[in-house]
C-alpha cells in the first residue's frame, strides 16, 4: 500500500491540494491575498516535492507508469503552475472565484500528470479528457467578457472533435491488434494500411491540441479571448505536457512506424513553422501575436521530434520545453501587467515602453530574444539542440528551412523590441505599478531564461535522467 | 596567459558599468575596462612571442579545455594563434577609441556603453574559441548588441536600417548554423572541436555541401557579394562607435570564419570553390569602389570603400597561397583601424558641421586642423599609400594572389589592382572638398578635436602607422598560423 503511494506521490500531492481548496471554498472566510498566499506556498511545497523519491515503477497492472523522465517533466509543469500563481497575481487579487480557478487548473494539472503516466490507451485517453475539460471551463472565466465565451466554446468544441478522432483512432488500432497496452502494441505494429490510418488519427488529435497546422486555427482565438492566466496556461502547460507525451508515444508505441511518422512530423513540422510565423508577422494584439509564435515553436519541438533518438531527441525537447516554460510565461506575464495597469495590449501601444518601465522591457526583451533563439539567452542553446537533434537524421533540407525559420520569427519578435526600445511615443504607457510576487515571478523567469543555457548541468541532468532508466 | 581573462574583463566592465551611478562614472569605467583590454592583448602577445621564441610549435597556444554540454561534445575549448592575436589587438584597438569617442552620447550612456562592451566581448570569445559551437555563439551574441545600438542611438532610417542588418547577419549565421550540424554529424567524431575536425578528413561530399554554406554564412558578415546590401544601410546608419565596432570588428567576424572555420576544415571545399570565391570578391571589389564615387555622404564613402576594401580579405582567402592569406589577414588588420579611424573622424565632423554631404563642406582644415589632419591620413591610407597599413596588406594580397600563374588569377588580380585607381580618385575628392578650398559660410566658429577624440585617433594613427613602417612583427605573427591553413590545402593538391 505504502508502495503505491510513493509511486503515485505526485497525483496523491496534487489531489490533496484540491481537496485542502475545497475546504478552504466551504470555510469561505479568507481574503483573496492571503488566499493567494496560502495557494503559492502549496505550489511551492509540490512544485520541492516533485524531486524526491523519483523511481521506475508501474502501478495497476502497467495502466500508470513512473520514472525519473517522467517525474521530472512533471516537475516542469509544476514549476509552470506556481510560476502562474505568481506572475498573475494582479488578476488573481481581483478576481472572485479564485478557489476555484485554482481548482480547475490543478484538476487540469492532475489530468496531464495522469497523461503522462499512462501505460495504455483507456488511462490516455480519460486522463486527456481531465486535462482538457476543466481548461475550458478556465477559458469563460472572464466572466462579463463576451469573447471569453466565445473562447470557451472554441475551445469545447475543437477539443470534442479532437477526442472524438482520438477515439476513432483508438478503436481502428484496438480493432486490428487486439490490445491498448502501450507495451504489448509495438510487437504488434507492421504498418498496415489500415494501422497507418489510425496512427493518422492519433496523430490529429495530438495536431489539435500542440495546434499543428491545419489543426491550428481554434488556437488565437481562444487565446485571446482567455484571461492572461488561461492563455499562458494553454500556451505553456498544456502545450508542454501533449509535447511529453506525443514524444513518448510516437517512441515507444509507434517506433517500428517510424519511418511512416518521420514524414508526417517534417512536413507538418515545416507547415507548421511557416503558417505560424507567417501569421505572426502581421498580428498586433499581444496575446494573438504570442498565439501564433508559439504555434511556430511548435514547429520546432517536431524538429527535435523527428529525429527519433531516444538519447537526444528526449532531452532536447524537455530541455527546450523547460526555457519555453520561462520564455513564454515571462512574455505573458509582462504582457499581463501591462494590460492590468493600462487596458492596452496591441503592440503599438508598446511604444516607447522602455522610457516608462525598463524593467518590464528588459525583461520582455530577453524573453522574447529567448524565444528567437539569440544567445546568450537559453532559447539559443534549445534551439540549437532541437536542430542537432533533428539534423542526426541527416535531412538537411529540413534543417535548412527550420533554420531559415529562425530568421522569420526574429524579424517579427524584433518589431516588439522595436516598439519597445526605440519608437518614439509622446504618450506611453505610464510606470506600472508591479506586484511584489509578479515581480518574483519576472526575476525567477528571466534568470531562468539566462541560467537555463549557460548552466550546462541543467541540460547533463535531463540527461542522466534517461540514463538511469 | 589565461585566455579567460579576455572575457572575464568585458563581462566585469559590463557588470561595472550597470552598477554606476552618474555618467562620468560610466564613462571612466568604461574607459578603464577598455585600457585593461588593450593591456592585455598586449600581454598576450607578448606571452605569445616568447613562447614561440622558446621553441613551441604547438599550433595553438595556451589551450584550455573545460566541459561544457558534454553530452553533444561540446566544450569551452579557448587557444590562440598569430591570427587570433592580431584579430585580438585589432579589436582592443577599436574598442578604446570607440569608448573615447563615445564620450558625449548622453542619450541612455549606461545602456550604451553596457551594449558596446557586450559587443567586445563576443569578439574576443569569437577569436579563441576553437570549439565551433561555441564560435557559434560568440558569433550570434553579437546581434543583440548591434540592432539597438542601431536601432536607439543611430541616425537616419536606423530602424529600417537595423532590422536589415540584424535579419541578413541571422540568415548568414543559419547558413553557418546548416553547415556546422553537416560538418558535426558529416564528420566521423560528432564533434564540434576544431583541432579534431582539422585533424581528420572530413569526407568529400560532405566538404562539398557544407564548405559553400560556412563560407556563404561566414561571407554575410565581411559583405561578401552580392551579400553586402546590409553594409552601407548598417553602417551609416549607425552611431560612431556602432560604426567603428561594425566595421572595425563585426565585419572581421565573418573574414576570420571563413579563414578558420571553413578554409582551414574543408580544404577540398575551398580548392573546389576557390575561384566562384575570387569571381565574387573581385567584383565586390571593383563593384563596391565604383558605387563609392557615386556617393555624396561620407558614411556612405566609407560604408562602400569597406565592401571594397572587404573584397580583398576574401580574395586573398580565395587565392589559397601563403602570401596571400596572410595579406588576407593583415587587410583584416589594416581595414579594421583604418575604418575604425575612418568612421570616428566622420562622427567628428559631423558632430560639428551637422551634415555629413562632401558638397556641404570645404576648407574645414582652416577650422579643425587636427581633424582634417586625420582625416587626410586616413585617406590616405585607404587609398593605399606606403608607409601607411593599407599598403601594406594590400600588396601582400597581390604578391601572393600573383604567386599564381595562371591567366584566370592573372586577370582576377588585375582587376582587382585597377580598384587603386578608383579608391585613389574618390578618396582624393572627398577629402579634398571636406579640407580644403574656401571654407563654407557658417563654420568658422567651429572647434577642434577634444581630449578625448585626440586620444581615440591617436591611438588608431598609431596602429596604422606600426603596420605601414614597420609590417614585419604583424608579418611574423600572422604567418605560421596561414602556414598550416596552407599546408592543409597543399595536402590536397
Amino acid at each position: 500500500m505504502s508502495e503505491i503511494i510513493t509511486i503515485l506521490k505526485s497525483e496523491l500531492m496534487l489531489t490533496g491540494i484540491i481537496f485542502i481548496l475545497l475546504f478552504i471554498k466551504l470555510g469561505n472566510g479568507l481574503k483573496n491575498e492571503t488566499l493567494l498566499g496560502i495557494i503559492q506556498l502549496l505550489l511551492l511545497v509540490n512544485f520541492i516535492a516533485g524531486f524526491f523519491m523519483n523511481f521506475e515503477a508501474s502501478a495497476f497492472d502497467t495502466m500508470y507508469q513512473t520514472s525519473p523522465m517522467i517525474a521530472f517533466q512533471k516537475s516542469i509543469l509544476n514549476l509552470g503552475v506556481y510560476l502562474i500563481s505568481l506572475l498573475f497575481a494582479d488578476w488573481f487579487k481581483k478576481t472572485e472565484h479564485l478557489t476555484e480557478f485554482f481548482i480547475l487548473m490543478l484538476s487540469a494539472l492532475l489530468g496531464m500528470f495522469l497523461l503522462l503516466s499512462s501505460g495504455n490507451f483507456l488511462m490516455f485517453y480519460l486522463s486527456l479528457e481531465l486535462a482538457t475539460i476543466p481548461v475550458a471551463a478556465l477559458a469563460n472565466f472572464d466572466l462579463q467578457k463576451k469573447i471569453s465565451s466565445e473562447a470557451a466554446m472554441k475551445m469545447i468544441l475543437s477539443s470534442a472533435f479532437s477526442s472524438g478522432i482520438l477515439l476513432f483512432g483508438i478503436s481502428i488500432l484496438y480493432g486490428v491488434t487486439g490490445t491498448i497496452s502501450f507495451a504489448e502494441l509495438p510487437a504488434l505494429l507492421n504498418g498496415s494500411t489500415i494501422q497507418i490510418l489510425a496512427l493518422i488519427f492519433l496523430f490529429s488529435a495530438f495536431a489539435f491540441k500542440l495546434s499543428i497546422v491545419p489543426f491550428h486555427l481554434w488556437t488565437a482565438d481562444v487565446y485571446e479571448g482567455s484571461p492572461f492566466a488561461v492563455t499562458s496556461f494553454l500556451s505553456v502547460i498544456s502545450k508542454g505536457a501533449i509535447a511529453f507525451v506525443f514524444i513518448s508515444t510516437l517512441y515507444k508505441v509507434f517506433a517500428p512506424m517510424h519511418i511512416v511518422w518521420y514524414n508526417m512530423v517534417m512536413v507538418l513540422s515545416i507547415l507548421t513553422m511557416i503558417i505560424g510565423n507567417l501569421f505572426a508577422l502581421r498580428q498586433q494584439n499581444i496575446k494573438r501575436f504570442l498565439a501564433f509564435s508559439s504555434i511556430a515553436q511548435v514547429g520546432f519541438i517536431l524538429v527535435g521530434i523527428s529525429s527519433n533518438s531516444p538519447t537526444q531527441g528526449v532531452p532536447s525537447v524537455v530541455y527546450f520545453i523547460l526555457i519555453y516554460v520561462f520564455s513564454n510565461l515571462a512574455a505573458f506575464g509582462v504582457a499581463a501587467t501591462i494590460a492590468s495597469h493600462s487596458g492596452k495590449e496591441r503592440i503599438d501601444d508598446y511604444k516607447g515602453l522602455y522610457q516608462t518601465n525598463p524593467f518590464l522591457s528588459w525583461i520582455l526583451a530577453i524573453a522574447l530574444f529567448s524565444l528567437a533563439g539569440i544567445p546568450p539567452t537559453a532559447g539559443f542553446f534549445g534551439k540549437l539542440f532541437l536542430l542537432t537533434a533533428g539534423a542526426s537524421q541527416a535531412n538537411y533540407a529540413f534543417i535548412t528551412i527550420a533554420a531559415l525559420n529562425m530568421i522569420v520569427s526574429l524579424y517579427y519578435y524584433l518589431r516588439v523590441i522595436r516598439s519597445v526600445f526605440m519608437d518614439k511615443n509622446d504618450n506611453p504607457i505610464s510606470k506600472a505599478t508591479i506586484d511584489p510576487f509578479t515581480k518574483l515571478g519576472l526575476l525567477i523567469c528571466g534568470i531562468g531564461i539566462v541560467c537555463t543555457g549557460l548552466v550546462s548541468w541543467i541540460y547533463d541532468y535531463i540527461v542522466s535522467l534517461l540514463q538511469s532508466v | 596567459m589565461n585566455l579567460l581573462l579576455l572575457l572575464l574583463v568585458p563581462l566585469v566592465t559590463a557588470l561595472a558599468v550597470l552598477l554606476m551611478q552618474n555618467k562620468q562614472q560610466i564613462r571612466w569605467a568604461a574607459f578603464i575596462g577598455a585600457s585593461i583590454q588593450l593591456a592585455l592583448a598586449f600581454g598576450l602577445y607578448a606571452a605569445y612571442r616568447s613562447a614561440r621564441l622558446a621553441g613551441d610549435t604547438a599550433a595553438f597556444l595556451f589551450e584550455k579545455k573545460y566541459n561544457w554540454f558534454p553530452d553533444w561534445n561540446i566544450s569551452l575549448h579557448f587557444g590562440v594563434d598569430g591570427i587570433a592575436i592580431a584579430m585580438i589587438l585589432l579589436t582592443s584597438f577599436v574598442v578604446i577609441a570607440g569608448v573615447l569617442v563615445s564620450w558625449n552620447v548622453e542619450k541612455m550612456t549606461k545602456e550604451f556603453y553596457f551594449l558596446l562592451i557586450l559587443l567586445s566581448f563576443g569578439a574576443y570569445g569569437f577569436f579563441i574559441s576553437l570549439d565551433l559551437f561555441i564560435l557559434f555563439f560568440f558569433l550570434e551574441i553579437a546581434v543583440i548588441p548591434k540592432y539597438l545600438l542601431i536601432g536607439i542611438w543611430g541616425s537616419g532610417k536606423k530602424e529600417y536600417a537595423a532590422n536589415k542588418l540584424a535579419l541578413m547577419l541571422m540568415g548568414g549565421s543559419a547558413l553557418v548554423l546548416v553547415g556546422l550540424l553537416g560538418t558535426y554529424f558529416g564528420g566521423t567524431g560528432k564533434t564540434f572541436d576544431l583541432l579534431q575536425l582539422s585533424a581528420i578528413h572530413i569526407p568529400v561530399a560532405t566538404q562539398m555541401i557544407c564548405f559553400p554554406l560556412l563560407f556563404v554564412g561566414f561571407g554575410v558578415f565581411t559583405a561578401l557579394f552580392p551579400f553586402h546590401t546590409w553594409v552601407p544601410d548598417g553602417h551609416s546608419s549607425a552611431p560612431t562607435a556602432g560604426s567603428m565596432f561594425l566595421a572595425g570588428i563585426s565585419m572581421k567576424l565573418g573574414g576570420y570564419g571563413c579563414l578558420r572555420v571553413a578554409t582551414y576544415i574543408m580544404p577540398d571545399g575551398a580548392k573546389e570553390y576557390a575561384n566562384i570565391i575570387i569571381v565574387l570578391s573581385s567584383i565586390a571589389i571593383l563593384y563596391g569602389a565604383f558605387a563609392t564615387m557615386m556617393q555624396k555622404d561620407l558614411k556612405y564613402i566609407n560604408a562602400y570603400s569597406s565592401v571594397s576594401h572587404c573584397g580583398f580579405v576574401l580574395l586573398g582567402i580565395g587565392m589559397l597561397t601563403k602570401t596571400a592569406i596572410t595579406g588576407s589577414v593583415m587587410q583584416m588588420v589594416s581595414h579594421g583601424l583604418m575604418t575604425a579611424l575612418f568612421f570616428a573622424v566622420i562622427g567628428m565632423i559631423y558632430e560639428r558641421t551637422h551634415t555629413r554631404q562632401v558638397n556641404e563642406m570645404g576648407g574645414l582644415l582652416k577650422v579643425m586642423p587636427f581633424i582634417s589632419t586625420v582625416l587626410f591620413i586616413v585617406g590616405l591610407c585607404s587609398l593605399g599609400l606606403p608607409g601607411l597599413s593599407g599598403f601594406v596588406a594590400e600588396m601582400t594580397v597581390f604578391v601572393g594572389s600573383w604567386e599564381n600563374a595562371d591567366a584566370f588569377h592573372r586577370i582576377a588580380t588585375i582587376a582587382a589592382c585597377m580598384s587603386i585607381v578608383v579608391t585613389a580618385v574618390y578618396i582624393l575628392r572627398a577629402v579634398g572638398q571636406t579640407a580644403m578650398g574656401p571654407l563654407k559660410a557658417g563654420y568658422a566658429n567651429l572647434t577642434d578635436a577634444r581630449w578625448n577624440e585626440k586620444l581615440a585617433a591617436i591611438i588608431l594613427i598609431v596602429g596604422i602607422l606600426a603596420i605601414g613602417i614597420a609590417p614585419f612583427w604583424l608579418n611574423d605573427l600572422i604567418k605560421p598560423g596561414a602556414e598550416i591553413i596552407i599546408q592543409k590545402i597543399q595536402a590536397v593538391r
